[in-house]
């Protein structure tokens, strides 16, 4: 799945999978923070994004 | 290809004169030049309808599920995979099918030689390695090989995988160089580039679903784009829901899509409806060693959970 976001044009980054444990709350909360630091690096993203008018 | 025909009638006439089948699956010739339709022959007169020619570019495989039947079909390569894929997925028992192996040597680009002629076709007929073709305006006589369809081109299987009796004899196997060449084109573009590219792709879509009707593996009873309950996708021309039908469309083929062509020989726009499904070819060949519709005793690979699962995020 993420091979084909980025295939269409969606920066690889942007997409994570992860297994998380429902007893792995730290693993949580590492893997939020790696997200959200990676995204931000990208910006907005303006793709594949539907504008209701 | 016409003692393919005279074999087709004459295997689905003695099928159906014995009653081993209730129906047989074929082409039949279409109302104009180049055009064949799929057919269901249920008598003898009928089964002398069937013809075979290189024009024969539906997949069978669609006609065949959901039925308590006995079915034969005449399936080329591509339609004996997804015949294997249909098995694979309890679409229908492996003896409720009698498969007539059609040896394939390629299907012809229409819209190529519609395009290079520039107006209606009035005649078309081939003789082995030659077509001619007649237009209002001209006539030509043109070698096969250099107008296969681009999925043609690059099949990996032209004789049929599984059958119970041949219509001809076994063509040599190709040897493709690359058959993921288009994809590793898009691949090398940036990620602006590529959206773009997919923005023109879909830009003329008008969302007739001919693409998935097409499809022998898109057979959901009620496909995500026509469910109201949830509604997953907007249903008007809006183009990120355009976009999302054929993305998702194409996900969901992942690991079962034959390359048939199908999608594009139906859809009346000329989109390249492959360029989505060929990247998820290209991925389930590399990751999982996978091409679907060769075994009969395997899930497709998205359908499975090995350890030995390339994404390390789940381990």
């Amino acid at each position: 799945m993420g091979n084909l976001i980025e295939h269409i044009g969606i920066e690889r980054e942007r997409i994570h999978f992860s297994w998380i444990s429902s007893a792995e709350a730290t693993k949580f909360v590492d893997v939020v923070k790696d997200i959200t630091e990676k995204v931000r690096a990208l910006g907005p993203n303006e793709k594949f994004k539907k504008i209701y008018n | 290809m016409d003692t393919y025909t005279e074999k087709i009638r004459s295997i689905a006439g003695s099928l159906l004169k014995e009653g081993k089948v209730d129906r047989v699956i074929g082409y039949k010739k279409g109302s104009i030049p180049m055009a064949t339709n799929p057919f269901a022959a249920r008598t003898v007169e009928q089964a002398r309808e069937l013809v075979f020619n290189s024009t024969c570019v539906m997949n069978l495989a669609n006609y065949i599920t959901d039925s308590s039947e006995t079915i034969a079909v005449a399936a080329k390569g591509c339609d004996s995979r997804n015949i294997v894929t249909h098995i694979v997925e309890n679409k229908i028992k492996r003896d409720q099918v009698y498969i007539i192996g059609v040896p394939c040597s390629g299907m012809v680009d229409k819209r190529r030689i519609i395009e290079e002629f520039g107006s209606d076709l009035t005649e078309f007929s081939e003789n082995g390695d030659e077509i001619s073709v007649k237009s209002l305006d001209k006539e030509e006589v043109l070698k096969k090989q250099d107008y296969l369809r681009d999925c043609c081109t690059t099949c990996i299987k032209p004789n049929p995988v599984v059958y119970d009796e041949l219509a001809g004899e076994l063509v040599p196997e190709p040897e493709v160089k690359n058959r993921f060449a288009s994809v590793e084109k898009i691949e090398a573009m940036d990620p602006d580039e590529k959206y773009q590219y997919f923005t023109d792709l879909t830009a003329d879509c008008i969302r007739c679903y001919a693409c998935r009707n097409a499809c022998p593996i898109c057979y959901c009873p009620t496909c995500f784009v026509d469910e109201s309950g949830p509604q997953w996708v907007g249903k008007g021309q809006n183009e990120t829901d355009i976009q999302t039908f054929h993305f998702l469309r194409a996900f969901h083929c992942a690991g079962r899509c034959t390359d048939c062509g199908a999608c594009e020989e139906a859809c009346p726009m000329g989109i390249k409806v492959r360029e989505f499904t060929k990247k998820l070819n290209k991925d389930t060949s590399e990751l999982f060693g996978w091409d679907a519709g060769l075994d009969q005793t395997k899930r497709p690979p998205l359908d499975t959970y090995s350890p030995e699962d390339p994404d390390d995020f789940i381990k």
